[in-house]
Formats: structure tokens, sequence, C-alpha cells
């Protein structure tokens, strides 16, 4: 049966009901196949209710880096037949597929490839009187038996998840385990078609987009974060709650998203580093607050993590539509600066960037981000906080005499006070107002203040970092996105460099200000282009020609809530190298 | 302390002739002089209507919000830097209309801040609109025919939700008021201070007259502010108002003990001790 041998080189999925510990175990293989040095990328699908409905985790493990999910799957554990159903495509005939036959019955499901494994999930677990929940440990424990898993770096895995846990709970997973384990390898030993062994590899860490976020924001100096629950931002919330003692900041789950963006002012103004997070629904109501950030010049930090709208919309799905939204965001001009990470190290960066680009230009800063970024794991290697620089800008603790907090500059930031400095005092207005803050409403005051403020945007831009082009030199078709359609742009990319197709990638991470020079001349010098974008009207498209008079016409949208596969964007660039005639 | 002249601007009242926010205006300026506070250890924040309007009035460290938003502000003031005394001087559109649910919130949550309402039953920034303490039938130009809803009734909602430190007062009674504003920037938790205005331009019914004729003050009547059921009673009784203090007790503020803050304000903390070495290995 075995036709070839894959080792290290897998695609594994786990589905099931919800409520049924999907998302547990499915991280429980990421980091398994982490600590044997893969990379690892993962990927999770709930709908958005708590018991019912269908949950699956995929994971994807490979020894060279893997940055998206693929529509194949290698390793199947179903805990319920509609997983047999709902997956029957993506399975392959040498695919392996564990289930427990007590329960499970292929037969009544339209499955029709892959190598069955029924494994006695609930039996294994009754013999040590273990919890029914338990049989997710067995089933994955089961599969890293066929898969050849070394046993004791799972045991030590468990150890290290429950940790805190009684020791009875350790115990009992790790003899549950132990079972599962043993009776695949006696069962199944043979399929040992697709393999996982360790190599050599730098330890990695196994993170979302929104614990880089949260990790980055502390290691820069947050001190205040507020928030109103909101998927998929809410685990920005809860990761922060849970380090308030350990790291020293105050977390606020507020009355509504008006009030946490009112808050979060509140706080920057007072002094301290602050952030606060939403997703599209939840930004609409901090939209004046926005407004407020900008005229009254308190730095704060807004992160606004997009979900597929409009409305209420697929609370649990990705897109990336909020872009002209963000960008719009607030009535009135004012400076905007709005950056979009595309991975979980950027998700880290940027975090620190952008509180210093807030307290640094006195303004709201806007994180664009998505659920596939927010919600997805993948291996990194530990950030080199050496690096992360905490950058206050102008803040006085000391007011000069005759102190004017509004007071012109050349760059348009002016030098800033907070409550409790003597002689510092300023009204912060969000009227129009005169260099005390004292509202004024006359147009040479008017003028000189929309043009004061104007200018940070202007300063900024001569030292915001650049985009760049990444991939081959001399290239056929030139891949534009950003956000969280880099991970499966990049590895479609890698698959095509072995083809042989000269491809590369241009990323927009700094939207605003619109890097357009730069965007301009690398754009200048493609022979075609290819626009990915998660969402319906190819937002950023529309932005690149506003702010370039450059139309890019190819596009790859897809606006159903699922993130782009890596085929799907392999597939677009070979139709179009084939029919450009460039192989 | 504070001085009459620390308190100056160069910006002259735009209320109109009559008005009560002079009143309260004069006690502010007067309870902050009396308050054993540093001045830059003060912030006023304040909404959006004539009442706001205070901000170009009182010099000192001062945020003027958003219509409605000044309750959250304040409070990310007060967990930013417990230090402070925190003040909100605001309408009774601004509070009990666009931002009800921050009033609510604020008094469950009983964050060390004191709320001071121009209570004067029109939107007087916006040319006299009904405000939600208008009284049922209230004719003003955006009800013609008079006002269909029942009036908010501020202290009997903020005694019911727990408020820690409940008040009113009266813009033509700046003794009082004083006494009240002190009180309640001195009492630890959220200070609920309702106070009775006249719009001398738009509310041609509620005047210094009528308030005059409608009030008693709950001292004279031996209420005991520990009574809350007396309290509450006192506060559904809408013909006759009572000024003074409904209810106060010694509930924990929000900020006595925020995990995280480590008994040291958020805003003193050194930054550069920030280490996440530990967290990021539970990732490995
Ligand atoms: C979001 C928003 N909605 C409406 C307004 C217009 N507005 C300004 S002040 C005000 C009402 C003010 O009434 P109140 O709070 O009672 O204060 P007063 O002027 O009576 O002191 C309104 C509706 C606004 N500034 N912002
Ligand atoms: S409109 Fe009414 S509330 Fe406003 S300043 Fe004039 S009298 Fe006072």
């Amino acid at each position: 049966m075995s036709l070839f041998l894959a080792v290290n080189k897998i695609s594994f999925r786990i589905g099931g009901p919800a409520g049924f510990g999907i998302m547990n175990t499915g991280l429980m293989f990421s980091k398994a196949c982490s600590r044997i040095g893969l990379h690892v990328f993962d990927y999770v699908e709930y709908p958005s209710l708590i018991r019912g409905g269908h949950n699956t985790y995929q994971v994807r493990a490979e020894d060279t880096p893997v940055r998206s999910q693929v529509e194949t799957v290698d390793v199947l554990i179903a805990l319920d037949e509609p997983t047999l159903t709902i997956h029957a495509d993506e399975l392959k005939e040498d695919s392996l597929i564990v289930y427990d036959d007590a329960t499970i019955h292929p037969e009544h499901t339209v499955l029709k490839r892959g190598i069955r494994c029924p494994v006695p999930l609930k039996a294994l677990v009754a013999e040590v009187g273990g919890p029914e929940i338990m049989q997710n440990t067995v089933a994955l424990a089961a599969v890293l038996g066929i898969l050849d898993y070394d046993f004791s770096v799972f045991e030590t895995l468990v150890q290290d998840s429950f940790e805190g846990k009684k020791g009875g709970i350790v115990d009992q997973n790790i003899q549950v385990a132990r079972k599962g384990y043993d009776y695949a390898r006696e069962h199944y030993g043979h399929h040992s078609h697709y393999q996982l062994k360790a190599v050599k590899a730098p330890k990695r860490m196994v993170l979302t987009g929104n614990e880089a976020i949260a990790l980055g924001a502390v290691q820069a100096g947050l001190k205040f974060y507020a928030a109103y629950p909101m998927t998929p931002a809410s685990t920005i919330l809860h990761t922060l709650a849970a380090w308030q003692e350990r790291h020293n900041i105050v977390v606020k789950h507020a009355e509504d998203e008006i009030s946490v963006v009112n808050m979060g002012i509140g706080a920057g103004y007072a002094g301290v580093r602050s952030m606060v997070a939403t997703s599209g629904g939840g930004f609409a109501l901090m939209n004046e607050g926005v407004s407020l950030a900008a005229i009254t010049e308190s730095p704060i930090v807004i992160v606004e993590v997009m979900r597929g709208g409009p409305a209420t919309g697929l609370p649990t799905w990705t897109e990336q539509s909020d872009l002209r939204f963000v960008m719009g965001a607030g009535h009135g001009d004012f400076p905007r600066f709005i950056l979009a990470p595309g991975d979980v190290e950027e998700a880290f960066w940027m975090a620190a960037e952008a509180l210093n680009i807030a307290e640094t230009y006195q303004s709201p800063v806007i994180i664009v981000s998505d659920k596939y970024l927010a919600e997805s794991h993948r291996t990194a290697e530990p950030f080199d906080l050496s690096k992360v620089r905490i950058e206050r800008g102008k803040l006085l603790r000391q007011a000069p005499k005759n102190y004017l907090r509004y007071a012109d500059s050349p760059d348009g930031v002016s030098p800033r006070t907070i409550p409790g400095v003597p002689d510092g005092f300023f009204l912060a207005n969000s009227d129009e107002h005169d260099d005390w803050g004292y509202s004024n409403e006359e147009s040479g005051i008017r003028n000189r203040m929309m043009q004061k403020r104007m200018r940070k945007e202007a300063a900024y831009a001569k030292t915001m970092p650049q985009p760049a082009l990444v991939g081959a030199t001399d290239a056929d078709v030139t891949i534009v996105g950003w956000g969280s359609t880099k991970g499966p742009i990049l590895d479609a990319m890698d698959w095509l460099a072995k083809d042989g197709c000269k491809v590369n990638f241009l990323q927009i991470t700094h939207i605003s200000p619109f890097p357009a020079e730069t965007v301009k001349k690398l754009l200048a010098g493609t022979k075609r282009t290819l626009m990915v974008e998660n969402n319906y009207t190819a937002q950023m498209a529309g932005v690149i020609r506003e702010k370039t008079g450059i139309e890019l016409k190819e596009k790859l949208l897809k606006y159903d809530g699922r993130p782009f596969y890596p085929e799907e964007i392999y597939g677009r660039v070979k139709t179009m190298i084939g029919k450009g005639g460039a192989q | 302390m504070i001085t009459k002249e620390d308190l100056a601007t160069p910006v002259k009242p735009t209320w109109c002739p009559g008005c009560g926010d002079f009143g309260i205006w004069l006690a502010v300026k007067q309870a902050l002089m009396q308050l054993d506070a540093k001045h830059e250890d003060v912030v006023i924040v304040y909404g959006i209507g004539c009442s706001g309007h205070m901000c170009n009035f009182v010099r000192g460290y001062g945020f003027e919000g958003l219509h409605g938003r000044p309750i959250p502000v304040a409070e990310g003031i007060k967990l930013a830097n417990k230090k402070l005394k925190v003040i909100v001087v605001t309408g009774d559109g601004d509070t009990y209309g666009e931002g009800m649910n921050h009033f609510i919130s604020g008094i469950r949550g009983n964050h060390d801040v004191t709320l001071i309402v121009h209570d004067n039953r029109v939107y007087g920034l916006t040319t006299g609109q009904a405000s939600p303490t208008a009284e049922k039938g209230y004719k003003s130009k955006s009800t013609p025919t008079g006002q269909i809803e029942v009036p908010v009734n501020p202290i009997a909602l903020a005694v019911a939700q727990d408020g820690s430190f409940v008040a009113r007062g009266f813009s033509a009674d700046p003794q009082q008021l004083i006494k009240l504003i002190v009180a309640g920037v001195q009492h630890k938790g959220f200070s609920v201070i309702d106070v009775l205005q006249n719009c001398a331009t738009f509310n041609k019914v509620n005047t210094v007259t009528w308030f005059k004729e409608h009030t008693y003050k709950l001292e004279d009547e031996g209420h005991d502010p520990r009574d809350k059921v007396a309290a509450f009673t006192r506060a559904i009784d809408e013909t006759r108002l009572a000024t003074g203090i409904f209810y106060q007790d010694e509930r924990e503020p929000y900020d006595q003990d925020v995990p995280g803050e480590r008994g040291v304000p958020l805003v003193d903390h050194d930054l550069s001790e920030a280490d996440i070495t530990r967290t990021m290995n539970e990732f490995l």
C-alpha cells in the first residue's frame, strides 16, 4: 500500500462537534511537531456557537518553513461522522483516518478514500477511568504512534501543557496516551508512509498573531489595555488579562467599545502606553474616539482584527474587507497611521512600533489584522528583545516657563506634559483650540492647528519603512498583497520557484501614510501583477490606484470567510505564466 | 492649596445672562480651593454642551471629550494615575442621554471619579430640545406636542445601582453645592452629583423660582445618608425634589486594588523593566 515515504511533511486535521476540546488537541499536535524541530502552521475553523456545529483544526508541519494550510489532508482524526463527510474530498488514497468505530461508522458517510485506522478511543479512556474528553489525547497519541513519533517527547509535552493542574490529571493523560500510542503501533504500525522524526533546529515558539501583538505591546511598555469581547480580537483581551499581575499592566473589560476607546484615550493622555482592540463592528463604535484622539493629540493604539462583514457578518471567519473603513475611520481630516502585519513576527514588531508612533506623533495608530493571522498559530524563533525600542517622543516630566501644549513646531509635534507635572497645565480639547487648548474658531488659528497636525504625517512619512520586492529578480509575475495573505503567497512562491517560475511579492505593511513613490517605482518595473485580497472589491488595489495611478487589473479575490490556500495562488500564477508564455 | 488666581483663564464665560451654569462654575472653583490638593494633581474632564464650555473658564489640567463620553475618559485617567483627583463636569443630555451606559457602569465600577451633572432638563447648546430629565409633556423644539417619555430619575438609578455617593445640588445654592463637591471629591468611589440648574434661555418652565418652590434640603428633614431605603424613597418622590446627600457608603473603589498596578500608579512604572522572556518561553 505505501507507495512513498513522507518524512516530516504532513497535513493533519482533527474535526468534530464544538465543545469537544478540538482546539486544545490541535494545538497539542502543533506543539508536538514544533518540539521535534519542525516548522508548523495551523488554522482553525469554527462556527459562532459554543456547542454543536463543526469545528476543525488543521496543522501543517514540515522541515522547511510553512506559513499556511494546504487543501489536502494526510492524517485525519474524526470525532464524529460528519467530519468524514465534510472532509472526504480532502483525503487521498493513502491518508490515514483515526476514529472510534464504536461510535463512528464510515459506511454511513460518503467516505471514499483513505486508510481506516479505527481505535477504541472510548474504551481505552474507560480502562483508566478518565473523563470522556480524554478521547482527544488517545486519538492524538494514536496518530503519533502511527507516525513513529518519539513518545517520550509527547510525554514531556503533556506534562508541560498540564503544568499547574493536579498531578492525577497529568498521569491519567499520559496513561491514556500510552494506550492509544501502543494500540495504534500494534495495529497500524505498518502504515508508516508518513513519519515525524526529530530534526536539528532552534527552539521555536508556537503562537498566534494575537499573542504576538500582546507580547510585542507588553515588551514595549504597554500599561493599559481595554476591550469589549469581540471575536477574533478577544484572545488579545484574554491573553493580556491573564498577564496583568505578571507584567504589571491594567486590563479593563469595559461596558462597550465607545467606553473602551475613550478610556484608552484617557490613559494615553495621562501618560501611560495604552492599547485597545476590537473587530469591525466594535471599531465602528470607536470611530468618534479615533477623531478625538487625533484632535486632542492623545496617543492610543487601536487593533482592528477583521472578520467577515457586513454587520455581524461571519463572526469567526476571516476577511480583509475593512481596509477602506479603517483608512477613513474618524470624521474630519487628521494624520492617519495604519500598520498591517502579515505574520506573527510582524505582529510582534508592529505592536511595539505602533506604541512608539502613537507617542512620538501623539496620535491614534491603527493596527489592522484579521482572523486568519489573529488565531492561526505559527512557529517562530523567540523574538530578540534587545531590539525592542521604547520611544516616547516629546514627553515632558517638567514644564518649561510659559508652557504651551499645542505650540507650533516644524514637525507638527509639540512637547507634551501629563497631569501631575507642575505648571504643565493645558486643556485637551475636542473643539478646535489655541496653543493652550482653549476653544477657538478663528480662521487663522484653525488653519495653523490643522497644518500643524497634518505635518505629523509628513514628518513620519520621511522616516517610515518602505516596501520592497521579495522573491525572484526579473520576475514574470509580481504578486501584490497585504496582511495575512502573506503566508499563502510565500508558500505558493516556494512551490513556483521549485517549478522554475520567476515570481516576486510586494507586501504593503505600512498603509497610511501610503508609501506611494516606492510602490509606484516598484510596480513600474514589473511585467505582470496579481493582486491577492480576502475581499470582494479589491480594496487595496483601489488604494494603490488612488495613490499611484497604477491599475492592477488581474486579481485573485476571496470573500467566503476562508483564507487563501497556497494551491489557489500557485494555480492562478501558473495559468498566468502559461498564458503569457513566459515559462 | 489652589488659589483663585490659579484657576483664572483669559477666556470670558460665554453663558447667557442668568444661566445656572455660573453658580455651578463658582461652586466648582470654590470647592477646588477648599480641597487639600495640588493644582497639578486635579484633572477635570468635560462633556460637550453649555456645561462643558466651563473647560475654557477653569485653568488646570483639563480634557474636553466627546458628547456623552467624559466618564470613560475620566476612568482611563484615574486608572493610569490614581494619585490624581478626577472630576467630570457635564450635562444631563450628555450623561443621561448619549452616555447613559457610562453613567451606570461608572457607578457599578465605583471608579474614584466625581461626576457633576448640569441638570437643566434641556439640551442647552443645541438650542433647547427636551433632555432625558425633561418632564412628561414638556414642549420643546424636538417635542412640539409634548414629551412622551417619562423622565430619567438619575438619583433613583444611582441608588438602585449601588452608587456609593449620590447627591443633588442646586445651581442657585452654591454654598451647599461647594460642600457637596468637596465631599464628593473626598469620597473614595464614584460620586454622583446631579445639579438642578436653570437654563435661562430655553427652559421657561423649570426656572430658579420653580426649582426653589419644588426643592427641600435633606438635612432639614433629618435624612440619614446611610439609609438606602429612605434614600430611594426620597429619590422617587418627584413632586418634592430633595437636595443634599441621599446616600453614601464605603464600598471599595475600583482602583483600590487593581491587579497589575502593584500599588504604584501606572504612570510611575518604569517601562524599561518590561521583560517577556519567561512568557515567551511558555510558547516553546
Ligand atoms: C455625538 C454627538 N451628538 C450630538 C452632538 C450635539 N450636541 C452638542 S451638545 C448637545 C446636548 C447638550 O445638552 P446637555 O448635555 O444637557 O448640556 P447643556 O448644553 O444643556 O449644558 C448635543 C446634542 C454632539 N456634539 N455629538
Ligand atoms: S442656553 Fe441655557 S444652559 Fe446654555 S448658556 Fe444659555 S442659559 Fe445656560
